[in-house]
């Protein structure tokens, strides 16, 4: 068998064509995904460093940055748990209309996050179908703070659950079966077994959910009614700063959010070589 | 819901958290627009949709998603094939790049973008002598949605190229296939149901994105408003059942094309003989 890493000149192109392919796809990915990535920290640094730390420290900015944080704490553990119930569900049991089901998870997928936003002002807003109750009730969800946490939870809803179905189908249940088996309970079972099976595959739906929870623009920008330092999350404090020309300001929030992002994809990376075997089983899903 | 019997516990509890948060987060919300969209009846839809402007926002949504997502069937299958099958310098920085759309919030790719094709932008400076404005027209709504749907293609194509067997091309080539023909006839093949799924995935977050498109179109109405944008304005006006209109035909268009592309993922299949 030849060797993979030479590839045999028939199962190949040309020299002259490699060449030009991935001179191409070089220079594509240079001006479409690193440029952008590179004018955010340049315009951030324009001022020098002391500029871009005053601009995060500013008490609106720095109360979106809680704001943000907040959202994030409390969506992702959220989601956390109910992708593995959901998992749980579908992947260790056999059960009719499970294609139906995984379809409705994915929903949010194929919804504009504005039309998310949206939605939920027509469920919970003054004039939507509860808007009367909640009002009756004292009640804030739209332009508060359990607004901002529906639009983020529905938009992320597919991202922890999507990850573990896979892995959990392929693993099977005969472990589970044997730790049953040898008297463990239910949740020691869980615990013991299930859990660190998962954990790779969950931490990944993991970092996935909580970046695009910290960077969701569109469902909360519908929601937050955009109220300086109460119900401005980062993302859309950097389109208030960004409207009003204070370019330092807004490129000093986005470059934080983009050094997250970068953090992230170290991550994942990290966590595909290391665990290339395991994840695997999310690709071929 | 009927089950096969099994000696796991925890069936109940699972689907239980699982049914509850779906219908509190995500049912709900759309029941209720849904719900928006019986009470004002097909009739008053249709006069929210009539005007000119709405129209053309819709169009330009679908149509900028539509041609975003075309050059990404061709570059992401380009990016995957040189990624999986060429070695070279910096290949898994590259490859590490490729998801940066996925954990980059988009009002920050939006501001990049503006600032980068902006007429004042390095690139935008490049592009003015040959008489090519990209930020605040059409253009630039385009390179936004690129920059979106990019990732899907290439994580789609590139698990099904790592898996094709190389024995099948030497097969080809022993039987007197040039290069070319070997890609189209063996290759593309084999690729086609996940290029359809990667196209599908990129065309559907496209079609609703907002938070990348906004800065660089310049927003101008009927000529470079997205319709989400236009939602957007129209809640800002206390409008709801316009803004609930164009939600509900962005949901129904949207829908109708997944349809379509699965449909022709089934006939592909049945075509080439993967079951």
């Amino acid at each position: 068998m030849p060797d993979r890493a030479l590839p045999h000149p028939v199962t190949t192109e040309p020299p002259g064509a490699r060449a030009l392919l991935t001179l191409a796809v070089l220079a594509l990915t240079l001006v479409l995904l690193i440029a952008p990535l590179a004018v955010v920290f340049a315009e951030a640094l324009r001022e020098g460093l002391g500029a871009a730390l005053a601009a995060l420290t500013e008490r609106d900015a720095w109360s979106a940055i809680r704001l943000t944080l907040l959202v994030a704490a409390v969506s992702v553990p959220l989601n956390a748990a109910v992708g593995l119930a959901a998992a749980w569900a579908i992947a260790k049991f056999d059960f009719r209309g499970k294609a139906v089901l995984i379809t409705l998870i994915d929903l949010p997928f194929s919804v504009s996050p504005v039309v998310a936003g949206l939605a939920l002002v027509l469920l919970y807003g003054t004039h939507g179908w509860l808007g009367a109750w909640l009002q009756a009730h004292d009640l804030k969800i739209v332009f508060a703070f359990p607004g901002l946490l529906l639009a983020t939870l529905f938009i992320t809803f597919p991202f922890v659950a999507r990850e573990l179905i896979p892995v959990m189908t392929e693993q099977g249940r005969a472990e589970e079966e044997a730790a049953l088996t040898l008297g463990a309970s239910g949740w020691h079972m869980f615990r013991t077994v299930t859990l660190p099976n998962v954990r790779w595959a969950l931490l990944y739906g993991v970092l996935l959910c909580n970046a695009r929870a910290m960077g969701e623009f569109g469902a909360v920008a519908v929601i937050s009614g955009k109220i300086r330092g109460q119900t401005t999350t980062m993302p859309i404090m950097i389109e208030m700063l960004y409207n009003e020309y204070l370019s330092v300001a807004a490129f000093s929030m986005a470059a934080l959010l983009a050094a997250l992002a970068l953090l992230t994809l170290a991550l994942k990376s990290l966590l595909e070589w290391r665990h290339a075997d395991l994840l695997s089983a999310m690709r071929r899903h | 819901m009927l089950r096969v019997a099994s000696p796991l516990p925890g069936f109940g509890l699972g689907m239980g958290i699982l049914l509850a948060a779906l219908t509190g987060v995500v049912l709900l919300p759309l029941a209720a627009l849904l719900g928006q969209g019986i009470l004002m009846g097909p009739a008053e839809i249709a006069g929210h949709l009539a005007p000119a402007r709405v129209r053309a926002a819709l169009l330009l949504s679908f149509r900028a998603a539509l041609v975003a997502s075309l050059f990404n069937l061709v570059f992401g299958l380009a990016l995957a094939w040189v990624l999986t099958r060429y070695r070279f310098p910096g290949r898994r920085l590259i490859d590490a790049a490729v998801d940066l759309p996925f954990a980059l919030p988009t009002a920050v790719a939006g501001i990049a973008l503006t600032t980068l094709y902006a007429p004042s932008g390095v690139f935008g400076q490049a592009l003015a002598p040959f008489g090519i404005s990209i930020a605040y027209t059409e253009a630039g709504i385009w390179l936004a949605l690129v920059f979106v749907g990019l990732p899907f293609v290439v994580r789609t194509v590139q698990p099904v190229i790592d898996e094709i067997d190389p024995e099948w091309e030497e097969a080809s080539a022993t039987l007197g296939a040039s290069r070319l023909r070997t890609l189209r006839r063996v290759v593309l093949p084999v690729l086609t149901p996940s290029l359809m799924t990667g196209f599908a995935l990129a065309l559907a977050r496209s079609v609703g994105e907002f938070g990348s498109v906004i800065f660089i179109a310049g927003n101008l109405p009927g000529k470079t408003e997205i319709a989400p944008l236009l939602i957007v304005i129209r809640l800002e006006e206390y409008d709801y059942d316009a803004a609930a209109a164009i939600g509900l035909a962005m949901l129904g268009i949207s829908f109708a094309m997944l349809l379509f592309i699965n449909a022709t993922q089934v006939w592909t299949r049945r075509r080439i003989g993967h079951a």
